[in-house]
């Protein structure tokens, strides 16, 4: 260890981690404040005497009622988590079968089929969301989460397939050499040997996936019309706003609604997401 | 006569070396299929590519010719060449857009891999509770973007911004700052959320890289007599580089791609001055209805995506090499 004066790392420490922990929490603290704030103090001049931002000595639960009672929230929120696990499941089936024939098989053409799917990882949403709208209609999913759960793994798949290449590399070919020595065919050994070995690798291609599709917004805004259909980051956006008005305390408790389920998913697999973020950095 | 069923009983006792157990017999075709490397490969992949192919180079292909015809809703339209293309880049609110997007990418991805790598530095440290922070800084970039930017939004809100509060309070300012009434300061706005959302991306891949230095390096540069700032920029820093451009390189896809930040924020006004591509793609193409106009504008992304895609291929197959 280097040796540090006590200044020197109030200074350069704990001075500028105390700033960026302010910093990055702050707006969730906002959203917090605002959800359970009564309506007559957010809506109070910012130069009142009598303002206190930071804290409320009247909080509500009204905000969330009103969410609730007014709007199709609980809907919104089932919607979302659907189209998310089906999405996600749809996108692990491919990307684990793509991921294995990428990482050990030799066939012709491997390479290039390799680079195209990193290719399309790299192609943005918003670069083909007006031809999508076109086709969804054509094959009449407009309005149905079909539409989504059929468009989201052309993120989802080439991602989780690069992931899953990545991790499937790192087991040693040994293990499936033995395995079919012993007589195992090359479908059951990649079955029951590799991809038992390849669940934290699965599992954090599962979390990703699955908070991708939770936070995707414009194939949503496009293709849904209805709204008790929506998710509920387009429902919050389209039904919270009427004209130019906001409804702030329910747009937050319905922020904070939205946020819990993604964040409650990433704690208890804060780990596996982890490594799965820098797996797929390090490829 | 008897030459076929030699042949047959030949096969068969040949599959029965390769398959020594009973069990597996039964679904022979199937199983002799699947140990032919071509053909498991081309079944493994088959969903893969048809859903890609369906829903990207189908798209792709259809995007390319409604940009070259004048298509717009409920009227299937005709080929206009590049009309649409040569309308856009003489409309003053694409141009703006279109420099706006650059402005955005360069000063966000600039401020994230700067503040992403002093924070990824600072978590690399021990102190108590290092779990902890380092999962809750990573809460901006796990919430949905949408939600997380109408926190912002109601922060820089025009009658009631805290911010503008805690700066009068400070006697920083003595009348409220135009946060998103005006272009240039909704620009900037636009800029800080993104960077306090693609930050902790960054924070953590560089730490995780970070990890992966050797400590004995950096108590070999001290004994040399290498300062903080002189171990970081000799000996830090050139081995991040790897990680580091394969994150900057999709932080600038995001971030030029972005819509729905500004889509919250500002929705591209006031006046239409905070437009990036894709906001105006949407705005001229779904909110109009003028489809082939639209994706001819989010089509002028192409070019600056395949650069930075050629480039990090390139880049990998140098790795690779290497």
């Amino acid at each position: 260890m280097l040796i540090e004066r006590k200044w020197k790392r109030w200074v350069y420490f704990y001075i500028p981690l105390t700033v960026f922990v302010v910093g990055t929490l702050f707006p969730f603290y906002w959203m917090l404040i605002t959800a359970i704030r009564p309506d007559a103090e957010l809506y109070r001049s910012w130069r009142a005497a009598t303002n206190t931002p930071f804290w409320t000595l009247q909080p509500t639960l009204e905000h969330f009622r009103d969410l609730m009672a007014k709007t199709t929230f609980p809907q919104w929120l089932w919607n979302t988590f659907f189209i998310a696990v089906v999405s996600t499941a749809i996108s692990l089936f491919c990307g684990l079968l793509a991921g294995y024939a990428l990482a050990r098989l030799r066939f012709p053409m491997a390479g290039t089929l390799g680079t195209s799917i990193f290719v399309t990882y790299l192609v943005p949403p918003t670069l083909l969301f007006i031809p999508l709208a076109n086709i969804i209609r054509t094959f009449q999913l407009g309005d149905t989460p079909w539409a989504l759960i059929l468009t989201y793994p052309t993120f989802l798949i080439p991602f989780c397939t690069w992931l899953l290449m990545g991790y499937f590399k790192t087991i040693p070919k040994e293990l499936e050499e033995c395995a079919r020595i012993d007589g195992a065919t090359r479908f059951g050994a990649m079955l029951r040997i590799i991809f038992p070995i390849a669940v934290p690798g699965i599992l954090s291609a599962g979390i990703f996936a699955f908070t991708l599709s939770w936070n995707e917004f414009i194939y949503a805004l496009v293709f849904l019309s209805s709204p008790e259909k929506k998710t509920v980051p387009v429902g919050v956006v389209s039904e919270l706003i009427r004209g130019d008005i906001y409804f702030w305390g329910q747009l937050m408790a319905g922020a904070l609604l939205g946020s819990i389920p993604v964040a409650l998913v990433y704690s208890f697999f804060v780990e596996y997401y982890v490594t799965g973020l820098t797996g797929s950095v390090k490829g | 006569m008897n030459k076929p069923i030699a042949g047959g009983a030949g096969s068969a006792a040949g599959l029965e070396v390769v398959l020594p157990h009973p069990r597996t017999t039964q679904p022979q075709r199937l199983t002799r299929l699947l140990e032919n490397e071509r053909a498991l490969a081309a079944l493994l992949l088959a969903p893969a590519v048809v859903i890609l192919g369906t829903f990207i180079a189908y798209p792709f292909i259809m995007g390319v010719w409604l940009s070259l015809s004048s298509t717009s809703v409920g009227n299937a339209g005709e080929f206009v060449g590049v009309k649409n293309f040569a309308k856009a880049w003489n409309d003053s609110i694409f141009r703006t857009a279109f420099g706006n997007t650059f402005f955005y990418t360069f000063w966000a991805t600039l401020f994230k891999l700067t503040l992403g790598m002093w924070l990824a530095l600072l978590l690399n440290r021990h102190f108590r509770g290092k779990r902890i922070v380092r999962a809750s800084m990573l809460l901006p970039f796990i919430v949905p973007t949408v939600l997380s930017t109408f926190a912002w939004r109601w922060m820089f809100d025009p009658t009631f911004s805290v911010l503008n509060w805690l700066l009068f309070r400070a006697d920083l300012i003595t009348t409220k700052l135009p946060f998103l009434s005006d272009g240039t300061y909704g620009m900037w706005c636009a800029i800080v959320v993104n960077t306090w959302r693609g930050m902790p991306f960054f924070a953590i891949t560089l730490l995780a890289g970070l990890q992966t230095i050797n400590p004995d390096l950096h108590e070999a540069s001290s004994l040399d007599g290498a300062n903080g700032w002189k171990r970081f920029w000799y000996v830090t820093w050139p081995l991040l580089k790897p990680v580091t451009i394969v994150v900057v390189v999709f932080s600038v896809i995001q971030t030029f791609s972005d819509f729905q930040l500004i889509y919250v924020l500002t929705g591209g006004g006031p006046a239409n001055s905070t437009h990036l591509l894709a906001t105006y793609a949407y705005q001229v193409g779904v909110a109009t209805g003028l489809l082939g106009e639209g994706a001819a504008i989010s089509l002028f992304m192409l070019p600056v995506l395949f650069v930075v895609v050629w480039l990090q291929l390139r880049y990998l197959r140098r790795m690779e090499g290497a």
